[in-house]
């Protein structure tokens, strides 16, 4: 009997059947900051298409309950999530009363653990399926569109997060591209810095032990202490040598937050180096030495290319930390997608802090699967080298 | 030269006490950083009492953190729990992309403003390192060292109090010190939504262009991470020690 059902799934079914049964779906408010008032799956959409989303998620609770085939599974989590995100777009039109710019509809949180539940089984799924790197790529890019179509379709255009965006949409682009340039640049930075660095580290055993030392103790500070330590240096910079104001350096703003990042993500990038050229088998090198290579030659031929799965763990790791710690530039005024979540909460409107918090996980975990995807695939092309 | 370390962390440690009991005699250091006349020590309520209140959100939040987040890996290390293994580890993959900031965000429309908010980013982001490290420390024992305790003749309960927890704690302290590091600056964060912690000075000094401000906030949240993440570092070397697996 007990072998009938599946463990996860009696918790995605039991999580499914209270967020149904007794959360509200979507919040309805007359304004964006007063509080909402909550209402069911069925009240909050056309009879017809509430049934609809009932009979779905029921049935896609069922198949996840019972030990079903691992396509099934795929297909039900799959449908269960398109049909949320098709019909939170329907509550919010079908809530929003006629010609009425201040109502807002926002997903509650009885949407939110149904989400939740069906990305646990799809995320268990695609875990068992055990996806190759460019399945995993497609699957994101797959994923990305599906999200870009229903934005670019308009069907969300009436729930709260995109009222938000609406009313500021070249702020979003142009903050989206400071956060961008804030993770990218100091991460380039950071590799331009950090490889040479790793490389020395490596051939020196002196300055192994205290660049490494010295980089630990930057990465434990933590992130708004080390922006604001960094504020009464540069200010002191931009005041007395000549020309580095205008180069854009200054205590507040972007200059700190960049120098902030650069500093955070020079820890992994070296310790990554010099624990990858250290893995590079004794063999390989002492052929390339037999080969007659000289030291730079074993070094971008041999060692480099062996090292390289290693060294790009660190850069992914540079890379999600980033793109997570440059919403916090926004509190010293270098700007990113942190304005929004700072603004709302400052003006106790969540809906902008999710404007600002959505895209900056969405980057984070996009970053994190592509490079995932590419460690594995140099890690594999490696490995098919005949040694 | 091998006190040296040492050395300099008691100092660091006695500068710190210093400082938040009896900021009044850096007031000099600080004065040249204000401008127009401003306090040069922050006088919006007592640095010590803040850096308790910091420490002690930390501490709850990293207590409940390893009690969940331990109890989790042994449930899915158990063969009754072996169906959540794979999951759970893509799940803490998952967890970790998100952003410190974008869980104590994300908090407050559930919780409202406060420490509540705080608490529970700390919590569920505390959980990811916990639980990653003592998944690796619980699955990852010698073979012979557990094949050895069943032919001891112990129960499941006996090996794994005596045998696979206490040779799993080095891994699993490793976890906990980055969860701490990890918390205290969230909890840094945690006072832009009126949560009592040292970010609170930091913020002040932002907000009226305090430099002084600023830079004594930094230096009392850097002093402390880097001491307790020294801490555990020594913690972690006894522990390794004691059960032989020298680090």
């Amino acid at each position: 009997m007990g072998t009938r059902f599946d463990k996860l799934g009696a918790v995605i079914a039991a999580i499914a059947a209270y967020a149904c049964l007794f959360a509200p779906f979507a919040t309805f408010r007359a304004n964006r900051i007063v509080p909402g008032e909550a209402r069911s799956m069925l009240e909050s959409l056309p009879p017809a298409a509430g049934w609809a989303l009932m009979a779905i998620v029921t049935a896609a609770a069922l198949v996840a309950l019972l030990r079903t085939p691992l396509m099934l599974r795929l297909g039900a989590s799959l449908a269960a999530l398109v049909a949320l995100a098709v019909l939170i777009g329907v509550a919010g039109s079908f809530l929003t009363p006629q010609d009425n710019t201040y109502a807002r509809v926002s997903p509650a949180h009885g949407f939110w653990l149904l989400v939740f539940a069906f990305t646990l089984l799809l995320a268990d799924v695609l875990t068992r399926l055990a996806l190759s790197p460019w399945a995993r790529m497609l699957t994101l890019a797959g994923a990305a569109a599906c999200l870009g179509l229903l934005l670019a379709s308009g069907s969300w255009d009436s729930l709260s997060i995109l009222r938000e965006y609406a009313g500021r949409a070249d702020s979003f682009r142009a903050e989206g591209g400071k956060h961008l340039t804030l993770a990218l640049g100091s991460l380039a930075a950071a590799a331009i810095v950090g490889l040479p660095l790793g490389i020395l580290c490596h051939r020196v055993d002196a300055l192994r032990a205290g660049v490494l030392n010295v980089l630990n103790v930057i990465q434990t500070i933590p992130s708004i202490a080390l922006f604001g330590l960094l504020i009464a240096p540069l200010g002191w910079i931009a005041a007395h040598v000549p020309g580095a104001a205008a180069l854009g350096i200054r205590g507040i703003g972007t200059a700190p937050a960049f120098l902030a990042l650069f500093l955070y993500s020079l820890l992994p990038v070296v310790a990554n180096t010099v624990v990858g050229l250290a893995g590079v088998p004794r063999a390989a090198n002492d052929a390339a030495r037999g080969m007659g290579m000289t030291g730079r030659q074993r070094l971008l031929r041999v060692e480099l290319p062996l090292a390289l799965p290693v060294i790009l763990t660190g850069i992914r790791i540079v890379l999600v930390q980033n793109i997570g710690l440059a919403t916090i530039a926004a509190l010293i005024g270098g700007g990113g997608f942190g304005v929004f979540v700072f603004q709302g909460i400052g003006q106790m409107a969540m809906d902008l802090v999710l404007l600002g918090a959505l895209p900056t996980v969405a980057l984070a975990f996009a970053a994190a699967i592509v490079l995932d995807a590419v460690v594995e695939l140099t890690s594999i092309r490696k490995s098919e080298v005949p040694s | 030269m091998k006190w040296l370390p040492t050395i300099a962390r008691l100092a660091l440690l006695a500068l710190l006490v210093a400082f938040v009991t009896s900021p009044g005699w850096f007031e000099p250091l600080l004065k040249p950083l204000t401008e127009n006349n401003a306090p040069a020590i922050y006088n919006q309520g007592s640095l010590l009492t803040l850096t308790l209140l910091h420490l002690r959100t930390v501490a709850i939040a990293t207590l409940a953190a390893i009690v969940v987040a331990v109890g989790l890996a042994i449930l899915v290390t158990r063969p009754f729990g072996a169906e959540f293994l794979p999951l759970s580890r893509s799940l803490v993959n998952i967890g970790q992309t998100f952003p410190p900031v974008a869980v104590l965000a994300l908090a407050v429309p559930a919780v409202g403003f406060g420490e509540k908010p705080t608490l529970i980013a700390l919590f569920l982001y505390g959980l990811l390192p916990i639980f990653e490290n003592a998944l690796t420390g619980l699955t990852t024992l010698p073979a012979n060292v557990v094949e050895a305790a069943r032919g001891a003749g112990m129960t499941p309960a006996q090996r794994l109090v005596k045998v696979e927890l206490p040779l799993a704690l080095p891994v699993m302290l490793a976890g906990v010190r980055l969860s701490v590091v990890i918390s205290l600056a969230t909890a840094t964060i945690g006072s832009t939504v009126a949560a009592k912690t040292l970010g609170e000075v930091i913020i002040a000094g932002l907000l009226s262009n305090n430099l002084a401000f600023v830079l004594q906030g930094g230096l009392i949240v850097a002093a402390i991470a880097v001491l307790i993440h020294d801490g555990f570092l020594a913690l972690e070397r006894m522990a390794a020690r004691r059960m032989g697996r020298e680090r």
